[in-house]
């Protein structure tokens, strides 16, 4: 099918000039209609069972890195924690589908993707400590800081695609953001871009159903959000987002293909947040238990571990094994960061540029002098 | 050779009067002739050269991958020269006017501004974003706006202001070097300003962060920056002839500022009017006269006037000669700087 005999769109096209042909047949660009599953199909009994064994057990030690998080807001210790938990086979999937090469450029809610990655536990939770804004070096692990403002990553990620193809680097970059943030405008630039200059970027958007309290029916007319890769000229890909092999699937072949220098994929996984947008939030006000239960049926974690059980991949003993490893995982993260951070006021001026300004140089030394005459702001009350 | 390149007498090393906007195709062509790594973008920048031809013959010599027609987009073109910058290139962006910027702010501010600091230093971005700013062109709305206030209230960026055209060659080359990010400001009714000037041996300029004095006087210092600085050298010739002796210090960075070179005037003239075009009230005045104020405050004979645009959005083209700071308004401030206590 061209681009002309869709239904509905000869009425407003101008006549063509002669020379003019429509690049791009939009058909193969389309999502299929239902996400895509691998768990609870036929095809689930091809599937490699050491990747399976390799998803299950990031799947139980994302789930418990982030009940672990969402603990230490109440202990005071996180100022915030965005969970993902009934997300964690998008994270996971995101995360291992890369080659040590390439690069991941998460947002807030994806810490669970950047320790999937390899990132210290401890290193990918200074952000939402507040001790410092990226507590990992981005280079060393080619993750991007994790972007606070939605889909300003995005644009990010195509210029460091972009880059690495103009140095002929086979690297490719994955950038996660959520249905919000797909009705940001960077979010289209970026999109734009990626297709225009044929960019090694895969873009997965987890649809978790809100943005904070605004469901997606209130955030886009578009029958699916991979639609919206059709309009860009790349494909779009609808995937059940709780399903860790199909995600895995679908994102190996996007970067795969943008790996062949084939360009851009869009990948829409659908998926739920089971706990509120943050721990300061209320879900209670905008959703019903009954919605939550229904997902409950169709958690990540039990798909996979029926698929594995069928096989006779897993047994009680491996289970508890792997248990246990997220179990020792969590206390070491919990003892780290019962440690209050030992910071050095003095660093707030020094990255500001490569080399001080005058005027931060003596800002500096007034709080430097403030420090050691022994007050700071927050004794002040107690001198007046 | 390129078009900009042949105007200002490559090979012959000839001085030839040369065009601000040539000396600044020129400092982009030499730094990316010096390093691979520097990449242009921008809306037009490539066949076109810019709509102010700055970007002229680039796209030729260094192809379409070095200088990149980009789509129009702000946001995209300057988040794709952050993920560039990450990659270790050193994206030159042009935002072809003063006002296009705006849907860039958050890139700008959120991004760009912060990455050194948000990543303990591992990660600084070296980003030249080039915007051409101010009025006095007859461009209709959108298309005049001072806006470096804005970049100015940002930290971690650098803002520079070329006022000649040996600076325009020197500071761009200086910013694209740069490890910071950079806006780069440039005057639009200077790019056909002209100097005698040999890119063979452009004049040794100042580095980033140094303000310097354009004329020495003795009687008030006039501070200002890129499109006022003409205005105040014709100031002060005239102001001679009221018996006035005026320095002039052209600025050429807001960020940093360079305290000591303004104080230092202050302090032998007494007296101090700040100009610039753009609004007075949150502008750049107000700050240059609290740190000329704070610095020199018993060498101060009258307060630190400003001279500065008004505070409405840029007027229509046809009236834009009364909202931008002319001669006689500096003039009229200077004369205000007899100031008695009782007035």
């Amino acid at each position: 099918m061209t681009v002309q005999e869709l239904p509905g769109t000869a009425a407003y096209r101008p006549t063509p000039p002669p020379a003019w042909k429509p690049l791009t047949d939009p058909a193969p660009l389309l999502p299929d209609p239902e996400p895509y599953r691998v768990l609870g199909t036929e095809a689930a009994a091809e599937a490699d069972p050491e990747l399976l064994l390799r998803l299950y057990a990031e799947l139980v030690r994302g789930r418990r890195y982030n009940a672990q998080a969402t603990a230490l807001t109440k202990q005071g210790r996180l100022a915030v924690y965005p969970s993902s938990t009934g997300q964690e086979a998008c994270e996971v999937a995101a995360a291992l589908v890369l080659e040590e090469r390439d690069w991941l450029f998460p947002s807030y809610r994806d810490t669970l993707a950047a320790v999937a990655r390899g990132l210290d536990p401890v290193d990918a939770l200074t952000l939402l400590r507040g001790d410092r804004h990226t507590g990992y070096d981005p280079r060393e692990h080619r993750i991007a800081p994790l972007c606070t403002p939605l889909a300003t990553q995005l644009p990010h990620a195509v210029g460091l695609a972009h880059a690495a193809r103009l140095k002929g680097d086979d690297v490719v970059a994955l950038a996660m953001v959520g249905d919000g943030g797909t009705s940001e405008g960077d979010f289209h630039e970026a999109l734009n871009f990626a297709a225009v200059w044929r960019a090694p970027v895969v873009f997965l958007v987890q649809n978790n159903g809100f943005a904070i309290s605004v469901p997606l029916a209130k955030q886009t007319a578009a029958p699916s959000l991979a639609h919206k890769a059709v309009g860009y000229g790349m494909p779009g890909r609808l995937v059940d987002g709780n399903d860790a092999v199909a995600v895995h699937q679908v994102l190996g072949e996007a970067v795969a293909r943008a790996r062949r220098g084939e360009g851009p994929t869009l990948v829409e996984a659908v998926t739920y947040r089971m706990e509120a947008h943050t721990n300061a939030d209320d879900a209670t006000r905008y959703r019903g238990d009954s919605e939550v239960e229904a997902w409950r049926a169709h958690d990540p974690i039990q798909l996979l571990e029926r698929a594995l059980t069928g096989r006779g991949l897993l047994d009680e003993e491996r289970i508890g094994a792997v248990r246990e490893a997220a179990e020792r995982m969590a206390a070491g993260l919990r003892e780290q960061m019962n440690a209050d951070p030992v910071l050095d006021p003095m660093d707030m001026f020094t990255h500001v540029y490569e080399q001080q300004t005058e005027q931060l140089r003596e800002q500096a030394a007034r709080l430097r002098a403030e420090l050691e005459a022994g007050h700071d702001e927050s004794g002040a009350e107690e001198r007046r | 050779m390129t078009t900009a390149a042949a105007a200002v007498g490559e090979r012959t090393g000839s001085v030839r009067p040369a065009t601000m906007a040539q000396a600044l195709g020129r400092a982009l062509r030499d730094s990316m002739a010096a390093d691979p790594t520097v990449h242009v973008l921008g809306e037009d920048v490539g066949t076109l050269g810019g709509v102010f031809r700055v970007t002229d013959g680039l796209a030729k010599e260094f192809g379409d991958d070095r200088c990149t027609d980009t789509p129009l987009a702000e946001a995209g073109i300057l988040g794709a020269a952050v993920g560039m910058a990450m990659y270790g290139l050193r994206p030159v962006v042009e935002m072809q006017f003063d006002a296009f910027a705006y849907p860039a702010f958050e890139q700008l501010i959120s991004h760009v501004a912060k990455m050194r600091n948000r990543t303990g230093g591992a990660m600084p971005l070296p980003i030249t974003v080039r915007v051409p700013y101010g009025g006095g062109i007859g461009g209709v709305e959108h298309h005049s706006d001072s806006s470096e206030a804005y970049y100015m209230a940002t930290p971690g960026l650098h803002v520079v202001t070329p006022a000649t055209v040996e600076d325009a060659y020197g500071l761009l080359r200086e910013s694209i070097a740069s490890d910071d990010p950079v806006v780069f400001l440039e005057p639009k009714r200077l790019y056909w300003s002209k100097a005698a000037w040999s890119p063979e041996a452009p004049a040794a300029v100042e580095p980033i962060g140094r303000a310097v004095v354009r004329r020495p006087g003795r009687s008030a210092t006039l501070i200002t920056y890129g499109p006022s600085l003409p205005v105040c050298m014709e100031a002060a010739e005239a102001a001679t002839s009221e018996g006035w002796d005026l320095e002039v210090v052209d600025l050429r960075s807001l960020v940093p500022f360079d305290d000591e070179t303004v104080a230092a005037s202050v302090r032998r003239t007494g007296r101090a009017v700040v100009v610039h075009e753009s609004s007075g009230f949150g502008g750049p005045g107000g700050e240059i006269a609290a740190r000329v104020t704070e610095r020199c405050f018993h060498h101060l004979e009258a307060p630190v006037l400003r001279v500065a645009g008004f505070d409405i959005p840029y007027p229509p083209p046809m009236q834009e000669r009364h909202h931008l700071p002319g001669v006689d308004r500096v003039l009229d401030a200077v004369a205000r700087l007899q100031w008695e206590a009782e007035s």
